[in-house]
């Protein structure tokens, strides 16, 4: 059976769930993932800069999987999860322990990567548990940042891998 | 519905007009692109086909995405190749915990592959069909002598690597024809493999790729970042100043150009260099194989 062809002509609807909420609009077909987030359902947390797939500002999860935003199309997403920096914090505002990392490393000053460079880490650390430094890198090989250096980055995400297994371990014991 | 959503938005919008349809039955596809042919493309991962949208480099009337088609993401061993469908990513091939053994020089190239974020979208068949001249994949099935399985409405075709990849940025796939799937062959007993690259920052465009194939027969060596595609030659076992000597006429024949960031010297002097290493590494693995 031959599947319907959305026209560039109009705008359709696309419904995700965005940080756990039904969310919907309409969008015509080109409309990146980055600008129906950002201009159609207002959530201005994930970031936009090369719109390339380079910078990583972009960067959010899609069905869990950190994926930029900025190569994807919105009407991709229709029916899918997807995840940003706002969905980070829980109810009451508190940051989580990652999050909570950052601001204690300084692992940010302008912050305009750090959506992006956070929903990464969160996928990533879900993966991999005791990762090395060279590993953290690699990793962080997908984004940019202009002020840090990296340095204080790759120290908040050591702390938190190592806060991690400590924690699983002590309640195994 | 209702038009003109660009001036309601208040912003630009980077890509193109162009319709959209998702396929996720691969008949569908193919009936798609032998509808709509040349105006058509087909989206898998879309790291490569959306930052050229992006930039305009491409103005295609219909996008066909597969990315979510359960059959074309099928990855599966069968005789004695690893077949990987179009909509199976480069991530969830990395992931797949006896890499190293089935296809090692896989198992070695796929971190040099852009980004982990791209790489959890970005699919294999995209990489091949896209045939960037620096791009890992195609590099790899050259080396190994795999083949891609084209299809369309009329037929379906199996197509060597060396038949596949015509030049930059161009394959034998006829408009018509969707890469349905990629044979990667399995590790042969006896053979050792080794891939090397150098790019200016990690994960970026290789500026030059070596994948070597070591057998007690001979050397398979595969350049690639250096001419228009990738290219492969046999050699007998080799070392020392011979294989010195192969390595710089292989160099010399690959047509190195000057660009703004990297010199055809430089890039000569990649294929050498990189290319001594990475045999020795092949045949050391050949040995402990």
């Amino acid at each position: 059976m031959k599947p319907p062809i959305l026209s560039c002509e109009t705008v359709h609807a696309v419904q995700l769930t965005l940080n756990g909420v039904k969310r919907s609009a309409r969008a015509e077909p080109r409309l990146l993932l980055t600008d129906f987030l950002r201009g159609s359902l207002g959530a201005t947390g994930t970031h936009v800069g090369c719109e390339h797939g380079v910078c990583g500002a972009c960067t959010v999860h899609i069905d869990g999987v950190a994926a930029r935003a900025c190569l994807t199309l919105a009407v991709q997403c229709d029916g899918r999860r997807i995840d940003t920096v706002e969905g980070l914090a829980d109810g009451d505002g508190r940051l989580s322990d990652l999050q909570d990392a950052f601001r204690r490393h300084h692992a940010l000053q302008c912050g305009f990567c750090t959506a992006g460079i956070l929903m990464s880490c969160v996928d990533w650390l879900g993966r991999i548990s005791e990762p090395s430094e060279a590993e953290v890198r690699a990793m962080l090989s997908g984004h940019l940042c202009r002020c840090t250096g990296y340095t204080p980055i790759v120290a908040a995400v050591l702390e938190v891998a190592h806060a991690r297994v400590a924690k699983k371990a002590d309640r195994s014991a | 519905m209702v038009a003109a959503p660009t001036e309601a938005l208040g912003y630009w919008l980077k890509p193109p007009r162009f319709d959209y349809a998702r396929a996720d039955d691969p008949q569908a596809a193919i009936e798609l692109l032998a509808e709509h042919g040349e105006d058509a493309r087909i989206l898998a991962g879309g790291q490569s086909l959306i930052a050229i949208l992006n930039m305009r480099l491409a103005q295609p009337k219909l996008l066909i995405d597969i990315s979510r088609s359960s059959v074309l993401g099928i990855v599966a061993v069968e005789k004695n190749f690893l077949a990987i469908g179009a909509a199976a990513t480069q991530s969830s091939i990395e992931a797949r915990p006896r890499l190293a053994h089935e296809v090692p020089l896989l198992a070695q190239a796929l971190p040099h592959i852009s980004h982990l974020q791209i790489r959890n979208r970005g699919t294999v068949c995209g990489s091949l069909a896209h045939a960037d001249p620096s791009a890992e994949l195609p590099l790899v099935l050259l080396a190994l002598e795999g083949d891609v399985v084209l299809a369309s409405s009329a037929r379906q075709r199996r197509l060597a690597a060396s038949d596949f990849f015509t030049g930059m940025l161009t394959t034998a796939r006829a408009p018509d024809e969707l890469l349905a799937a990629v044979h990667y062959p399995l590790a042969e007993p006896g053979a050792g493999h080794a891939f090397a690259e150098f790019s200016l920052r990690h994960g970026d465009y290789a500026v030059c790729a070596v994948a070597v194939v070591a057998r007690k027969s001979g050397l398979r060596i595969a350049v690639g970042g250096v001419a228009d595609r990738p290219s492969a030659r046999n050699f007998p076992p080799l070392d020392g100043s011979a294989l010195d000597d192969a390595l710089n006429e292989f160099a010399w024949s690959l047509d190195a150009r000057d660009d703004p960031m990297v010199s055809a010297v430089a890039r000569r002097a990649l294929v050498r260099n990189l290319g001594r290493r990475a045999v020795q590494e092949a045949q050391h693995n050949a040995r402990t194989a």
